[in-house]
């Protein structure tokens, strides 16, 4: 359990120079996400291209774990549609909670940085802060299509 | 001679009190989050364990001998309770789960039945949320006003003219905590509730933060209600105090409706019983009022001056430490005489969250967040901050642990921050 298993470079990395981070202007959708433990927030921005991530960006303050983590969300979810990021965030969820016999790298890929997460309990919710916030709208976005399709 | 001895806290023996200390897996544990809660000691463990195991009974209902046993006992506790704050009889000693549930009886048990439309609730900018919340639930009920005491972020200290601007005809009642569990600041509550109560004012003191930490008399202050909770105190958690004065406790109405409260009960009506188990529904936390009354000894037989004593040199330690590393800011009042127990802290650039990770790696508990008062961190600008605070059995040495230790945690995230 030592330090670095959870303060990996990429992360650093990630947590000085954070990807789409700041406001989008033009999103489709605002959603922001609160962590009542420490009272970090991070806010998303999505713009939607039917039933794809066409742009996401982040706004939000808070530890390395979380900063990073929602800077490396939104890199790897942005063109994917709603099922791969489905996929996607069930893998990372599991890998972060420590329930994942075997990392699967080709999927997680950078994400992987973040496995070390899973050793340290009190730091899971930081790294799931912005992921369990993209579930719901994931899950919300999918009901509003199926719904459209029905009645269209 | 032997005055100096017994103002000298002897932190080594009372360390072998605490087995948590001896326990193999914490291993040179550096505990420095009293403020969330104390450990308990030897003396507290056994007497809840002799309970369960040797008169372990309800209370106040069988007729054999362990009914008995048990009912003196937590009764006993009750006088021990009302002893170390000076009330002036245990009637005024109302068990319940902790400083929450206080103040929840209080806005509840007072607030419906004396705060009517338009009228006025006074808290400060610095309460914890136990102490806002059930105030903001009240007057929605009540169609009244809540309105905040603004303190100066730069010493923490409530703005000297603060209560004067506040107070109107409409005030009804002013809820404030003695010691700030975000920000270390002791208010000056008998000087206020003085103010108040020319003005005819009702004030609730938020004690949870003092009562651990110095002595406290109800009757001085001459506050009209004061809560704390006994996992603070070296207690057991899911036991602490409602205190008010009986003609207050008369003049309210039970919140918790059920079995002993009541006198008695008819098909429509019931009557309720007196004070204090009026406001004690239902089968009480026996052990935890049992280990309470022994955290109480335990904290007599050391004494709270001594405590105290110990408690400020700690914390005039931290204060000036603290301050001397390059990059760290410090809230609060920085004069000793008016900080508590807990000191807050940022140290630039590095999350409280990240430091308290690393600190743990070095086996020194510390709290990192917002302490559950987020206007406090909203008026200070910082989503967290970092808090150290202090019992009875904490050192100067491991104020210089934790001081070497956050040296280094700034020096590794340095490398990349
Ligand atoms: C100042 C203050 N008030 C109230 C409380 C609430 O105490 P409890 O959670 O035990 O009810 C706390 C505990 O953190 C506190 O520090």
């Amino acid at each position: 359990m030592a330090i670095d298993d959870l303060y990996q470079e990429i992360l650093m990395d990630h947590y000085k120079n954070p990807r789409n981070k700041g406001k989008l202007h033009d999103a489709d959708l605002e959603v922001h996400a609160k962590n009542p433990f420490c009272g970090d927030e991070v806010e998303l921005d999505i713009i939607w291209d039917g039933g794809r991530i066409k742009d996401i960006h982040f706004v939000g303050q808070g530890c390395v774990i979380s900063q990073a983590s929602v800077s490396l969300l939104t890199e790897h979810v942005k063109g994917k549609t709603l099922e791969e990021i489905e996929e996607v965030i069930q893998e990372f969820s599991a890998m972060i909670r420590g329930e994942l016999e075997k990392i699967d790298e080709d999927k997680l890929d950078e994400l992987c940085a973040l496995q070390g997460v899973s050793k340290f309990p009190t730091r899971i919710k930081c790294a799931l802060l912005a992921w369990n916030t993209l579930k719901k709208v994931v899950q919300e976005r999918k009901a509003e299509l199926e719904g459209k399709g029905k009645v269209g | 001679m032997e005055i100096v001895e017994k103002m000298t806290l002897n932190v080594d023996r009372i360390r072998k009190d605490f087995p948590i200390f001896d326990y193999p897996d914490n291993n040179n544990l550096t505990y420095l989050d009293n403020a969330a809660t104390t450990q308990r000691p030897t003396q507290v463990l056994e007497e809840i364990s002799r309970y369960y195991r040797e008169y372990n009974a309800n209370t106040h209902r069988g007729a054999y001998r362990n009914a008995e046993k048990a009912t003196l006992a937590y009764e006993d506790a009750r006088e021990k309770i009302a002893r170390l704050i000076n009330a002036r009889s245990s009637r005024e000693i109302i068990f319940v789960r902790g400083a929450t549930e206080a103040i929840n009886t209080a806005a509840r048990g007072w607030g419906d039945r004396f705060v009517r439309p338009d009228d006025e609730i006074l808290i400060t900018e610095m309460e914890h949320h136990s102490n806002i919340v059930p105030w903001q639930m009240l007057v929605k009920r009540r169609n009244a006003r809540l309105c905040y005491w603004a303190f100066d972020e730069r010493n923490g200290m409530l703005e000297p003219d603060g209560l004067r601007i506040m107070l109107s005809s409409s005030t009804r009642l002013l809820a404030l905590t003695h010691v700030s569990n975000a920000l270390g600041t002791i208010n000056p509550v008998k000087e206020i509730i003085h103010a108040a109560h020319a003005r005819k004012i009702t004030v609730l003191v938020d004690a949870a933060q003092s009562i651990p930490h110095m002595p406290v008399d109800v009757q001085d202050l001459d506050a009209d209600m004061l809560v704390f909770s006994g996992h603070k105190l070296y207690g057991p958690t899911g036991i602490g105090v409602f205190y008010a004065k009986e003609e207050i406790l008369n003049a309210m109405d039970p919140v918790q409706f059920g079995g002993d409260m009541i006198e008695h009960v008819d098909y429509f009506e019931s009557t309720w019983n007196d004070l204090p188990w009026k406001f004690e529904g239902g089968t009480p936390n026996i052990a935890g009022g049992i280990g309470l009354g022994a955290a109480v000894d335990y904290v007599n037989q050391i004494g709270m001056e001594i405590i105290s004593g110990h408690e400020k040199q700690l914390v005039q330690y931290a204060l000036e430490k603290l301050s001397g590393v390059e990059g760290v800011r410090v809230y609060g009042p920085m004069d000793p005489d008016q900080h508590g127990s807990a000191v807050s802290f940022t140290l630039d650039r590095v999350h409280p969250h990240d430091l308290a990770t690393w600190l743990d790696q070095h086996n020194i508990a510390i709290r990192s967040g917002h302490h559950c008062a987020q206007p406090v961190m909203r008026k200070l600008g910082v989503p967290a901050t970092a808090r150290i605070s202090f019992g009875v059995y904490n050192t100067i040495q491991e104020i210089d642990r934790f001081i070497i230790a956050l040296e280094q945690a700034k020096e590794y995230f340095s490398k990349w921050l």
